[in-house]
Formats: structure tokens, sequence, C-alpha cells
């Protein structure tokens, strides 16, 4: 599908779509959003390359291989569990800590379970892909 | 202990990246590990030695009795020294016996994986947590077995101790959770006390068959004992770890280890003694017929295998005198065993790498060559042949002690264990002196002294054999004792001595030295009287596990055929029924009547108003629904079921459900990306149904209508306490997040988000493998089939 129209619209969606994917991660924890979303939308940008341009552009868009991404986030996501583990609570308890942020007025919180979602979204994008690829290049 | 554990899993992580950066030093460095491991557990040993033991509660999941906990006591104590410290010299001899080999990061990743797994088993109180590595052990041996995976016979293999080591395993789970339950703890060491219930308990059989076929299959016992031999397709520093001193042995600590709380019984006693009497002498029979070093190791440890379980079932006799020399002669020969047993499987390793030859009557003469390497294996010759003063003769008198002071079966026991000791002889001449000694033999390569990392650790190890039977008393004593008394469950004195006199023990073991030898000098002769005999192996246990290998595929072939149509409708049909059919039985068993009243309270009007918006985007659903149904083209099907999703995505933003909505309105998306990649290679959209088969599929669809609609709305009626209010109140409280669908699934919930994203892993990677493993185009395989094979078998 070589549309100009949509090779040209996918150039400026694709930023504006991954940096939304990963303010609705950020944001996941006290407004709608999250790593389970945050991954599709990423995903839907990857894909939207596969369609316009071809799966090998959006690859090298991607980086890593999907498999990495995929076992990376998982690894992520177990090791953040570890954290209450090693702080004497049960497996995946949740340990945070506050940094200030001038000019605001709650602190950010660098929290477990952001690791843990960051991990979800690794996995949700990288698999998304798989499917989307394995589908786009039969 | 916890860090000991986990400071071996972290290094299993960091190895392959420890393999790039250090080079060949890369054993040198990985090998402070275990060392560090050994040295944090040694630290107890003078606590041990007095008779204590630790405990240590690291929480997990408390509500179900699990918990990550440890207790070191005698046994434990030994098993967790031979773990670390064997573990250490092989881990440091790997590196050069590898030395090149490009998959030497991830052979470290597993060797360490498993060593923790080990350690963590042999040091773990809960049986949950203890039973977790258990597992582990299988998992990583398979991969270890299995390292040369492009060869057939080391897949298959390792697949056999897999299938042979986790179907025990999972008869084991059975068994240990009914223990639990039946001794009221789940920890080992309050289980040990309750000895009296546990016999007296209905459960005492089931769960004493469980834990056999547990241990029996870890631990290679007749009738399961042919994967042993098997598994020596893995790289010889993996068979000397794994398949003499540790994995192997993990059967035989569990039975010691709860030897006090299931043991005194006939049932226990019975089994144990002639399960371990027949392998012990099944294994010492197949040894000597084998001509590979490896293999001759493998039987010999299956024999040794056998000995540790019928000394754990001796020492359960009424007499207390035998039972405490069974005890003392457990400990003393487990250690003996690890000692000589990991030295002559290193050195056989080095023998092949030096020389390029895995056949015993082909090697002779290295002992100029390799004078280090000949040393080291005469050492621990010596002891497994039992000479004095070495700590194997110790070990051999204990066990013919304890037979010979049997008053029943005194015969048979005694000379069960003196024809043991008797091949035993031959095994260790076979590779202890035959390819060092006598004239020098060509072989493939030139054989020249092992590097420094290969003659290390077996020449440290020989010693130690020799060490310990010099110095009974101070070396040996503080381990054998706590050890014999965590065997008996109760404090033992132990006291060691090499000269007990001129009695039966000593005269049967100078028979068995002469006769050994004798017999090891007419071996070419004795070979070829057995070799008839050969014959028997084929009508072995081993057969057995292939008929049922087999037929589990006939079965699963057969089930396939039967129940996978390949047709979408067909799964969807079965599925659907399935549930309308049971959770509709389900429902027709409640009193749905006070929610039908409700509907009559209902006044039309208010309540329209109330939900306009509501209604309006059902009403566009109900359209979408039937647009769909109805259509004559496949792109408008598409975009009416489209019209439901962002429907339903509507109405779960009126009823404040943003993140939902947010869900299904990218699902949504992805949906028709997703349907633009497939469109071009459908096929026309033709009726294909018949009458007959549409009326069906209406009365399936609206019988799961109705039964979805009656569903929620008992749902919905039910008068019990939501758990929605807790996580309502509690989520900034405790999840410190204002969104309570995230805060229910990374941390309320987490687990569950964890297991999801594993399983979504795991169908990955099963759709990547099915994708991938697409069979080569046959043009392809005409041109190169030896490329295109290769293929297959690597992804």
């Amino acid at each position: 599908m070589s549309s100009l129209i949509l090779r040209t619209a996918i150039r400026y969606l694709f930023p504006i779509i991954v940096l939304f994917s990963i303010f609705l991660l950020l944001r996941g924890h006290d407004e709608p959003g999250g790593g389970f979303i945050g991954g599709l939308l990423g995903a839907t940008a990857f894909a939207l390359f596969a369609i316009g341009y071809s799966v090998e552009t959006s690859r090298r868009m991607l980086r890593f291989e999907l498999h990495q991404l995929m076992g990376f986030g998982l690894l992520m996501a177990t090791l953040s569990g570890v954290v209450g583990l090693i702080l004497g609570e049960p497996f995946l308890s949740s340990a945070w800590i506050e940094i200030p942020i001038p000019g605001r007025p709650e602190p950010f919180k660098l929290a477990t379970y952001l690791f843990f979602d960051i991990g979800v979204y690794l996995v949700v994008l990288s698999i998304t892909l798989m499917i989307v690829y394995a589908l786009a290049e039969e | 202990m916890l860090i000991a554990v986990l400071l071996l899993f972290a290094l299993a992580l960091a190895a392959p990246l420890i393999d790039r950066a250090a080079g060949r030093w890369t054993g040198a460095v990985l090998a402070l590990g275990p060392l560090a491991a050994f040295l944090i557990i040694a630290r107890w040993l003078p606590d041990v030695a007095a008779g204590e033991t630790i405990t240590q509660v690291h929480a997990w999941a408390d509500a179900l009795d699990i918990r990550l906990s440890f207790y070191l006591d005698g046994l434990s104590l030994m098993f967790a020294l031979l773990i670390s410290g064997i573990g250490t010299l092989i881990v440091f001899y790997a590196g050069t016996y590898l030395e090149g080999d490009p998959r030497r990061g991830r052979f470290y990743a597993w060797l360490l994986i498993f060593m923790a797994s080990m350690l963590g088993l042999v040091l773990a109180d809960n049986i949950i947590s203890m039973f977790i590595f258990w597992e582990l052990t299988s998992v990583s041996s398979y991969f270890l077995i299995g390292y040369d995976h492009h060869r057939e016979s080391a897949r298959k293999s390792a697949l056999q101790a897999m299938l042979v080591t986790g179907g025990g395993g999972l008869a084991l789970l059975a068994g240990l959770i009914m223990l639990g339950v039946a001794a009221g703890s789940m920890e080992v060491s309050q289980i040990i006390n309750e000895g009296e219930v546990l016999r007296e308990h209905a459960w005492y059989l089931p769960i004493v068959i469980l834990v056999f076929a547990g241990c029996f299959t870890k631990s290679a016992q007749f009738p399961f004992h042919f994967w042993l031999p098997n598994a020596m397709e893995a790289p010889t520093p993996v068979s000397a770890y794994l398949h003499s001193s540790t994995m192997v042995k993990a059967g035989v600590y569990l039975l010691a280890r709860l030897n006090p709380a299931l043991g005194a019984t006939d049932v226990w006693l019975y089994t144990l003694v002639i399960f371990g009497g027949v392998t012990m002498l099944v294994g010492a029979y197949l040894a000597i017929r084998q001509v590979y070093l490896k293999k001759i190791l493998a039987y010999s440890t299956v024999s040794a295998l056998g000995v540790l379980v019928f000394l754990t079932g001796l020492s359960n006799v009424d007499s207390p005198e035998a039972a405490q020399y069974a005890g003392k002669a457990f400990a003393v020969f487990l250690l003996a065993h690890a000692l000589y047993k990991a030295t002559l499987f290193l050195v056989a390793g080095t023998i092949t790498h030096e020389t390029g030859e895995k056949d015993v009557t082909k090697l002779g003469g290295l002992r100029r060559k390799m004078p280090l390497t000949a040393l080291a294996a005469a050492l621990a010759g010596a002891s497994m042949a039992g000479l004095p003063p070495f700590f194997g003769f110790l070990g051999k008198e204990l066990l013919l002690d304890t037979t010979v002071k049997n008053p029943d079966w005194m015969l048979p026991l005694t000379i069960a264990a003196g024809v043991a000791g008797f091949l035993f002889v031959i095994v260790a001449l076979l590779i202890a002196v035959k390819p060092f000694w006598g004239a020098l033999k060509e072989t493939a390569q030139h054989p020249h002294e092992a590097p420094f990392a290969m003659w290390f650790g077996p020449a440290l190890l020989g010693s130690l054999s020799l060490l310990f039977g010099l110095f009974l008393n101070p070396l040996a004593r503080p381990i054998i004792e706590p050890t014999a008394s965590a065997v008996m469950g109760v404090p033992q004195e132990v006291k060691l001595a090499l000269w007990h006199g001129i009695n039966l023990p000593l005269m049967i073991s100078v028979a068995a030295v002469v006769l050994g030898i004798l017999a090891f000098l007419g071996l070419p002769i004795i070979s070829r009287i057995l070799k008839p005999f050969d014959a028997l192996n084929r009508i072995g246990p081993e057969r057995g596990y292939y008929a049922l290998f087999n037929g589990t595929l006939k079965l699963a072939s057969f089930q396939t055929r039967l129940l996978q149509s390949g047709y979408l409708r067909v799964y969807l049909f079965i599925t659907i029924t399935m549930s309308v059919g049971l959770i509709g039985w389900q429902i027709l068993q409640l009193d749905v009547l006070p929610i039908v009243d409700q509907f009559r309270e209902i006044e039309v009007v208010p309540f329209v108003i109330e939900n306009l918006y509501t209604l309006i985007v059902a009403a566009l659903i109900l359209i979408g629904t039937f647009g769909a149904v109805h259509s004559r083209s496949r792109l408008s099907a598409i975009a009416s079921l489209g019209v439901v999703g962002y429907g339903v995505a509507l109405i779960y933003i009126i009823h404040g459900a943003p993140d939902l909505a947010i869900t299904q309105f990218l699902i949504e998306t992805l949906t028709v990306i997703l349907f633009v990649l497939v469109f071009y290679h459908l096929p026309q959209f033709p009726r294909i149904s018949s009458v007959p088969a549409r009326v069906r599929d209406l009365v399936v669809s609206v019988a799961a209508g109705v039964m979805m609609t009656v569903l929620v709305l008992i749902a919905t009626n039910l008068e019990t306490e939501k758990i929605s209010d807790y996580f309502a109140e509690n989520s900034y409280e405790l999840g410190q997040g204002r969104n309570i669908v995230n805060v229910i699934l990374v941390d309320f919930r987490s687990m569950d988000t964890l297991g999801e994203i594993v399983v979504l892993v795991i169908a990955a990677v099963g759709v990547l493998a099915l994708l991938k493993l697409k069979p080569p185009r046959e043009q392809e395989r005409k041109n190169n089939p030896h490329e295109a094979d290769g293929r297959e078998e690597a992804s």
C-alpha cells in the first residue's frame, strides 16, 4: 500500500502516537492509561508503518528484535517484584521513593509498579507487533 | 542462606556477559560465586557440628503456607557443602574444558541456575519451596544434557531425563502436599517431629508411594535407572556434577530427610532395602559390561545411589546397633562417593579431552603423558575400591558392618553388599588403572598433561579422599556426626576408626579386593562369557518407557484428529455450547424469580429518560449486530462489527470506566489494521451454510445471549460484600494510585498480571515457532538437502 497520503500522514502521526502511548503508560497509575493500553497504542504506531511502508521499515524503526523486547519486558516485570522480596515484603509488593519536582505540588514517585507497568508495556507491544508482522509477511 | 542461593541465581544471569568479558579467565571468575556460597554455608559448620539447627524464614505466600524458609542441619549442611564445593571445582574445570565453545556463556548460565536450584533444594525448609527447586533442577538439567542439541541422541536423552524425573516430580508434589496436610505443617523441620502422627495417618501409604515415585525416578533407582546412563550425552563437567554428586542425589536426600518422619515401618524398610539392593547390584553389574568411560561411571553411580537408598532403609531395622551403623555408613558413603566419583568423572573428561578416545579398551599407558591426572585417578580409584587408608574404605567397611550386624536377613544382605564391593573394585581398576598403566596405545590425538584448571579439581578431590581417611576424627567427624543424626532423627554419637579389628567385614573386603583384581585381569574372558546375557538389556525397563512414550504420542494424534477439525466455526460452536450448557445448568439451580420481579417495578418513562444515552447506544449496537449478520460483503460485515465494538466502548464511558473504553477502542482499531493486512488474501464471501446449519447457529447464539444476560443480572443482584469497595477504599492508601483499575493490575493483583504476560509470551513463542517451522520449499530441499535439514534442526 504505497499511498502517498497514508505515508505522509504516518510520518507525522507516528511520533505523536508513540509519545501519547508513553504518556498513557506513565500517567496510568493515577489517570486512565497504563502499560497494557500504552503497549497496544505503541504497537498501533509501528503497525501503521508496516502497512504504509513495509514490515522491514517498521522493524528498523523499532531497532530491537521483538523477542528481545518481549523477554526484556518479562524480566523487568519479574525483577520489579523481587524488590519487594528483598525489602522483606511478599513478592511483587510495591516500593517507592518520592522525588520532589520543583513547581509541582506532588512529588514524582519512582516506584516498582512503574517498572512492572513498563514490563507489561513492552510485552504487549512486542506480542501485538509479532502477530501484525506475521500477518503482514504472509 | 538466601544470599547464597540468590547469589548463584544472579550470577547465572550475568554469566553470558562475564563469559564475553573475561575470556579465558571465565572459569576462574565464575568459580568465585560457588566458592562464596561454600564459605557462607561453611560458617555454620561449627554450630551444626555442636548439634544446633538453623532456621531462616522469608515471607512469600503466607496465606497458602508457602514460605521461602531454610533449614540447616547436618544433612542439608553436608549436601550444601558438596554442592557448592564440588560446584566451585566444576565451574573452574569447565572454563578450560569448553574453551573456544561459543555457547559457553549459555552453558554457564544453565549450570549456575542448576547449582542455585540444587542448593535451594537441600536448604529449603518449606516443602513447596523445596519442590519448586526440585523441578528447577529437572528443567535446568534438561538444557545441560541437551547442550549439544544438534545431535539427536542428546535431545532424546535430555527429554527422557526430563520426562522420567518430571513424571516422578508430579507424583512427589501430590505426596508432599498430602504429607504437609497430614503432618499439619509445611515445614520440614516440623514434619520430621510428627513421625508418630504420620505413621498412624490414613494417608500414610499413599504418601509413601508418591514420595517413592518422586525419589526413585530422580535418583535413578531400578527400574527407572535407564535415564541416567543416557544422560551421559551431557558435557563431562555436567555429568561429573549432576549425575554423580548432586542432582541424582536429590532423591536420596529427600528419602534421608523424611526418614525420621516416614520411616520405622515395614513398607518403608522393605521397599528401600529391596529397591536399593537391586539397584546396587544391577548398576554394578551393568557398569562392568560397558566399555565407554562415562557409561561405566554412570552405571556405577546408579549402583552407589542404590547403596545409599539401601542404607537409608536399613537405618530403620529393629536392632538399634545395626540401625546406628546404617546411619553412620550412609553419611560416610555419601561423602566418600561424592569425592571419588566427581574426581573419576573429571578424569574421564580429561582423558577424552586429551586423547579423543572414549573407549577404555583402546586406552593405555597414559601415566607418563599425564602424571598428575593419573595421580588424581589413582587416589580416587583407591578410595572407590575401598583400600585403606582411603575414606572409601571406611564407607565400605561400615556398609558391611551394617549388613553383618543385622539379625534378620544377615546372609543375603551381606552377600549383596560383598558382591557390590567386588564389582566396585573392578570398576575402579577399569577407570583408574586401565587407561594409565601398561603400554601406551595410539590415540586420535597426542595426549599431553591437562591444563591447570583440568587437573587441579580432580587432584584436590582425590587428595581429599585420602585426607578424610587419614584424619577421620578432626576432619570427617564434625560433618558425619550431624548428618547421621539428621538421618536417624535423634542425636548420634559417632566414633570413626579405620581399624575395626580382624572381623568378618574386613575379611569380605580383602576377598572383594583380591577377587576384583583377578576378575579385572581376566575381564576379556569374563566379558566373552557374559556377552550372550546382554540381550536381556533389550527387554529392560527402557522398553516400557518407549512403549509409554509412543503410546502417548499415538493417543495425542488420535484425540487431535478427533477434536481438532481446523474449522473456526466448529471450535466456536463447541466452546459456546459447552459454556451455555454448563453455566446455564448452574443458573437453573438458582432462584431467579426475585430478579424477574425487579422488572415489574420499573416505570418505563423515567427509566428511559434516566438511561437515554445508554439506550441509544444499545440500539446502535443492535443495529450493528443485525448488519453484521445480514451483510452480503465482508467489508460491511467488518464495519458493522466495528459499530458493535465502539458502541460497547461508549457504554463503558457512560458508566465511568475510561480504562476499559480506551482498551476497547484500541482493540477495535487494531482489528481494523489486522483486517487490512489480510483483506486481499481472503477468499470470496459466499454463503456456505445450509438452512438447518443457520437455524442451529441461531439457536446457539440466542441461547448464549440469554445466558449472558441472566448471568449479568444475577451477578449485579448478589447481596454480598463487593471486593470493588475494598479496592476503591484502599487504592490510594496501599497502592499509591488513584486509577483503581491500574492499581489492581500492577499492585493488588499484580501476580495475576505477571501470570498473564507470561502466558502471552509463551503463546507468542508458540506462534513464532509455528510460523518459522514451515517445512522448506520443495525446490530448496532438492537443491541443498543438508542446508535445509540443518535449518529445520536449528530453529
